[in-house]
């Protein structure tokens, strides 16, 4: 057999490029440490598996491969939520479903019983209806906020910058921080003898009481999760801005499109589909909201940042009088509000990508 | 500062600008300079106030740096004696004080220990250098759990990590490679637990934990977390890139399917992979809410639930919480520094997080 | 080793009938190419004799042995596949040693094998290189290499050569021929190119939309191709075939001739003539005007059409001064002619 000496390089294929670019170093680690003795135990369990294999067929070894996820799924979420229903019909002292009064729509009513939904106080659970009235406040400064300055970060980092994945990173880092920390922090900066007060009083104000007067502390909880959360919207409107094509910006500029005007008409209607996102996911995160604010604020002064994920922890959890009834009935009616956000979510999703393949 | 931001930023200029500033440059200017300052500013501020002494943090107005009062062995004296500038009529000299009285202080000069001087202390500033209160983390790790609430902590993240990867990649793997009755409807399931957050499932959860006897127990922490739905997603779809074509010429060569999976696609995927990883270690060291509901002792505390807790007592020791946070922040900073464009591709590529 | 028969083998996807009924039989050590045009099933039907798909109906043997239900990987056939599927991460000694230690065997066997064939294929310097660093040619070896240290009952090979460029698919067209030979195994290759097919094989399966058209040897299929389709699929250029009707021994074409054809049953027909066997003849009886000459050197390939219209090709030993417009008249011998039916199917005079 002859040496083959014409040799042409075939393309490798897409596939292959990525899986030759991986965290170099931590493949390396993770091949050093962890595969050794994973590789020997995957070698371990091959024969049962061949049997089982040629017992079963391709389907059973399907079957093999989704169980160790399909159960977890199962137990962990999808059997909760069926029991979440059961749970919140009923009342009393004991944990397990079997040992609970059926009471039918009885903690439902008592979440709903108002005589005037404007003042809380009126109302039988008058904390449910305080935290509702909160985390609705709370989602609308939140979005709003959330969306002026995640696109004027995101008008701004699409600009031709020097050195823009640095100063996208800049935006980004407080999304890394756990939540905890992040209340601890700005705790830490906005209490009585703290940072910020220090600057106001050697710029010659009154320090502020910040988390403790009721509408300061809740403009803190805001700020703070808009903080923390900033730079992952901003990334994707970001991703947005960049899809849309330069040329379009040229031929404005051709026709001497004042900025304004080409923001308006060119800019913010070909990232809305980002936008849509950004807004819903904005909207689900923040009916949610509790991890920082509970951090930073605990729920006070008094209620003034009692959200209602922290009411039904409250309720079910933290109280002497723990009613997990009453807190599984609010997660429902919470959980409601977010089946349907996320629906417009995944139904903007899908429009999104049907413009997509039109393009 | 000035300069690096002008190094940083490059001006539009052009056409419209006045003195080579359009507006958009003056305002891109100060939103990332503003920028950086805010997102890096606190984070900096609570680690530079872990290194102060309790007295320094009661200060009011706070200094930048952590300082340390100089001390001075003065021969007659037990103790290190801290040392003070006196600044009076007797002229400006250096003491060590060694007892206060109301508004006076008994000093000694360290070169004549013989002799007390009595100061007013409006007259005297404490001799300070800038030091690191190095004890701010070590006594809560020797004195308190904190040691205990790190290795939870890393205990969670390590075992939740090394779980998420093994059953996200399978069952990625058998929803992209087969072909079998029911797929639809497991793609539809993982869908759905996408939209159920925990805050929606506390109280069922809780029982079903409790009911498995996890209760207190940091598998508890671990076992609903690890099914994610965006792993499954993130890995199918990477998944759905490698030819069929490998995994026959596999089977040619006598793989077995669970080959197939471990020894050509996994390896494969190590991207994916890797990304996933670097997603999960930072959820599971951020987890909160759950594990607060899961934990009421504290030798099962994460370091997250621990520090909640140590903050929210009365008596709050602010500089073994604020080290503490430091502690806390550390691996996310380090993700942050060596792996923070790996994140940001994988959520502007995919939108999840 | 190395006898396959196939009985029967039908394959749907859904309503779509992709083989209908495929029966044919492999010697042992035989080198057959399966050819035809894309979407006829060629490859469909290798798979299945892989055992990577199932067919809908019938049964495959191997050696007499029936291995419809049997895993690919227990029928002990190696398959070389068109994009190679070498593993990426593995190493090309590796590649070639997955195989083998899945069955368990001895590391010395392994490496004694895996010497083997690297010397076989002079792959040796590339051992310790993964897919990525070699070229196609490379690749294409090492797909071989890793079919032949498994010592298979049977090859197939699924278009090995179209990832390649021309010059090089030539090459190893001659040295698959050449390992064919060395080896004696049993080959399957299968591929839409009639110049592969006919450079290559032992016996030609000609398939067309999920049906075998022609089995046979090369130059029978060439001389005597038993259809219209095996007609004009086989040979390069293509088989001239005029349509025409038949009277008292004389064929009408249209747009064209009459050409006598003593024997001939009344009735539409199809001529078909090779444009090999058109000699340039002062008073021959076919009168053509051409239309354009493409000389390749040795050769000159003219395309003309008779007064009547018809399309005529014919490729004339060396550089006839032919240019566009020439009127010119051909010759053939009788004995040259393919006759088809009204049906497409072979007339045996």
């Amino acid at each position: 057999m002859t040496l083959l000496r014409a040799s042409t390089p075939i393309s490798p294929n897409r596939w292959r490029n990525r899986a030759a670019e991986p965290v170099a170093s931590v493949k390396a680690l993770a091949g050093a440490v962890v595969t050794a003795p994973l590789g020997w135990l995957a070698r371990a369990i091959d024969p049962a598996l061949r049997l089982w294999q040629r017992a079963t067929g391709t389907g059973g070894m399907v079957a093999f491969f989704l169980l160790p996820n399909m159960a977890i799924f199962g137990i962990f979420v999808l059997l909760p939520l069926v029991i979440n229903v059961a749970y919140s019909m009923t009342t009393g002292a004991a944990l397990f479903l079997g040992d609970r009064d059926f009471i039918g729509g009885a903690q439902y009513a008592r979440l709903l019983d108002c005589t005037d939904y404007t003042r809380p106080s009126s109302c039988a659970e008058d904390q449910f209806w305080i935290a509702v009235r909160n985390t609705g406040l709370f989602v609308i400064c939140q979005v709003s906020l959330m969306i002026v300055v995640a696109t004027i970060t995101a008008l701004i980092l699409n600009r031709d910058l020097r050195a823009r994945s640095f100063w996208r990173a800049v935006f980004f880092f407080p999304v890394l921080l756990s939540p905890v920390v992040v209340g601890l922090i700005w705790r830490w900066i906005l209490q009585r003898d703290g940072l910020l007060n220090a600057f106001l009083v050697a710029g010659g104000f009154d320090p502020v009481n910040w988390l403790i007067e009721r509408n300061w502390a809740f403009f803190a909880t805001i700020g703070v999760t808009t903080w923390a959360h900033l730079g992952f919207y901003t990334l994707i409107l970001l991703a947005g801005l960049q899809a849309i094509p330069r040329d379009l910006y040229e031929a404005a500029e051709m026709d001497g499109t004042p900025p304004a005007r080409v923001f308006w008409r060119i800019t913010l209607p070909l990232l809305m589909p980002n936008m849509l996102v950004v807004i819903v996911l904005v909207l689900i995160r923040a009916v949610q909201v509790f991890d920082e604010a509970f951090v930073l604020t605990s729920g006070g002064p008094g209620t003034a940042t009692l959200y209602i994920t922290q009411y039904i922890y409250e309720v079910g959890f933290a109280s002497l009088l723990k009613n997990l009834g009453l807190a599984a009935a609010a997660s429902i009616l919470m959980g409601g509000v977010l089946v349907v956000l996320t629906l417009i979510q995944l139904l903007l999703a899908r429009r999104n990508e049907a413009r997509g393949k039109l393009k | 500062m000035t300069r690096a931001l002008a190094f940083l930023t490059r001006r539009r200029g052009g056409p419209g600008s006045i003195g080579g500033w359009h507006w958009t440059d003056v305002v891109t200017f100060f939103w990332l300079g503003g920028g950086l300052i805010l997102m890096f500013g606190p984070a900096l501020w609570l680690i530079l106030s872990s290194f102060k002494s309790p007295a320094q943090l009661a200060e009011f107005p706070p200094s930048a740096l952590p300082y340390e009062a100089r001390t001075a062995v003065v021969e007659g004296y037990d103790r290190p004696l801290p040392l003070y500038v006196v600044q009076d009529e007797a002229g400006t000299r250096t003491l060590a004080e060694v007892r206060r009285v109301g508004t006076v202080a008994q000093m000694v000069d360290p070169a004549n220990p013989g002799e007390i001087q009595k100061v007013n202390i409006a007259n005297r500033t404490p001799d300070r250098e800038v030091g690191f209160a190095v004890e701010n983390y070590t006594e809560p790790f020797l004195h308190f759990d904190f040691l205990l609430y790190l290795q939870n902590s890393v205990f969670v993240t390590t075992v939740a990590t090394l779980i998420t990867l093994l059953t996200n990649s399978m069952a990625a793997f058998a929803l992209s490679k087969y072909q079998f009755p029911g797929r639809a409807v497991v793609m539809l399931v993982v869908l759905a637990t996408l939209m159920i957050p925990l805050s929606v499932i506390l109280v069922p959860l809780y029982s079903i934990i409790s009911g498995l006897g996890l209760f207190n127990s940091l598998w508890g922490v671990i076992l609903p977390t690890v099914a994610t739905p965006t792993g499954i997603f993130l890995l199918r779809q990477y998944m759905l890139t490698i030819p069929d074509e490998l995994l026959e010429a596999a089977r040619m060569d006598h793989a077995s399917e669970w080959q197939i999976y471990w020894r050509i696609v996994l390896p494969l995927t190590a991207p994916a992979l890797a990304v996933l990883a670097i997603f999960s270690v930072v959820w599971r060291w951020n987890d909160f809410l759950w594990p607060l509901v899961v934990l009421s002792r504290k030798e099962v505390y994460t370091l997250q639930v621990g520090l909640n807790t140590y903050a929210g007592e009365l008596n709050v020791q602010w500089h073994f919480i604020l080290a503490m946070t430091v502690v806390t922040m550390i691996p996310v900073v380090l993700v942050f520094i060596f792996l923070q464009r790996f994140i940001t591709a994988g959520i502007a590529g995919s939108g999840l997080k | 080793m190395g006898q396959l028969d196939l009985h029967g083998i039908t394959k749907s996807f859904g309503t779509v009938d992709v083989l209908k009924g495929i029966d044919l039989t492999v010697q042992k050590g035989e080198l057959v190419v399966f050819v035809g045009p894309s979407g006829c099933g060629k490859s469909t039907l290798l798979r299945m004799i892989a055992g990577l798909d199932q067919p809908t109906g019938g049964r495959i043997e191997i050696d007499g042995r029936d291995v419809t239900a049997v895993s690919a990987a227990d029928r002990g056939l190696a398959m070389v596949f068109q994009s190679y599927a070498l593993y990426p991460h593995m190493t090309v000694r590796a590649n070639m040693a997955f195989g083998l230690q899945n069955t368990r065997m001895p590391k010395a066997e392994v490496e004694a094998r895996i010497a083997d064939a690297a010397r076989m294929l002079e792959i040796e310097p590339l051992l310790e290189r993964r897919p990525g660093q070699l070229s196609g040619g490379q690749r294409q070896r090492v797909a071989i290499g890793r079919a032949i240290v498994r010592r298979p009952t049977a090859f197939l090979l699924d278009e090995p050569l179209s990832n390649l460029d021309a010059e090089l698919r030539v090459t190893m067209r001659a040295e698959l021929s050449a390992l064919h030979a060395r080896l004696g195994a049993t080959m399957i290759h299968v591929t839409h190119d009639q110049v592969e097919a006919m450079t290559m094989a032992d016996r030609i399966v000609v398939l067309r939309a999920g049906r075998i058209e022609q089995v046979d040897t090369p130059l029978n299929l060439y001389n005597a191709p038993a259809n219209l389709f095996v007609a004009g699929f086989i040979g390069a250029p293509g088989m001239n075939l005029w349509a025409g009707k038949a009277v008292g021994g004389r064929v009408q074409l249209d747009g064209g001739p009459e050409i006598s054809l003593p024997g001939a049953a009344d009735g539409p027909m199809t001529i078909g003539l090779r444009p090999q066997h058109l000699r340039l003849a002062q008073n021959g009886p076919l009168r053509a005007t051409v239309a354009l000459t493409e000389a390749l050197g040795s050769e000159t390939v003219v395309h003309c059409a008779f007064d009547g219209g018809a399309p005529v090709l014919a490729v004339i030993p060396g550089q006839p001064p032919l240019k566009r417009g020439d009127a010119i008249a051909m010759d053939f011998d009788a004995a040259s002619l393919h006759v088809f039916d009204g049906t497409g199917q072979r007339v045996t005079a």
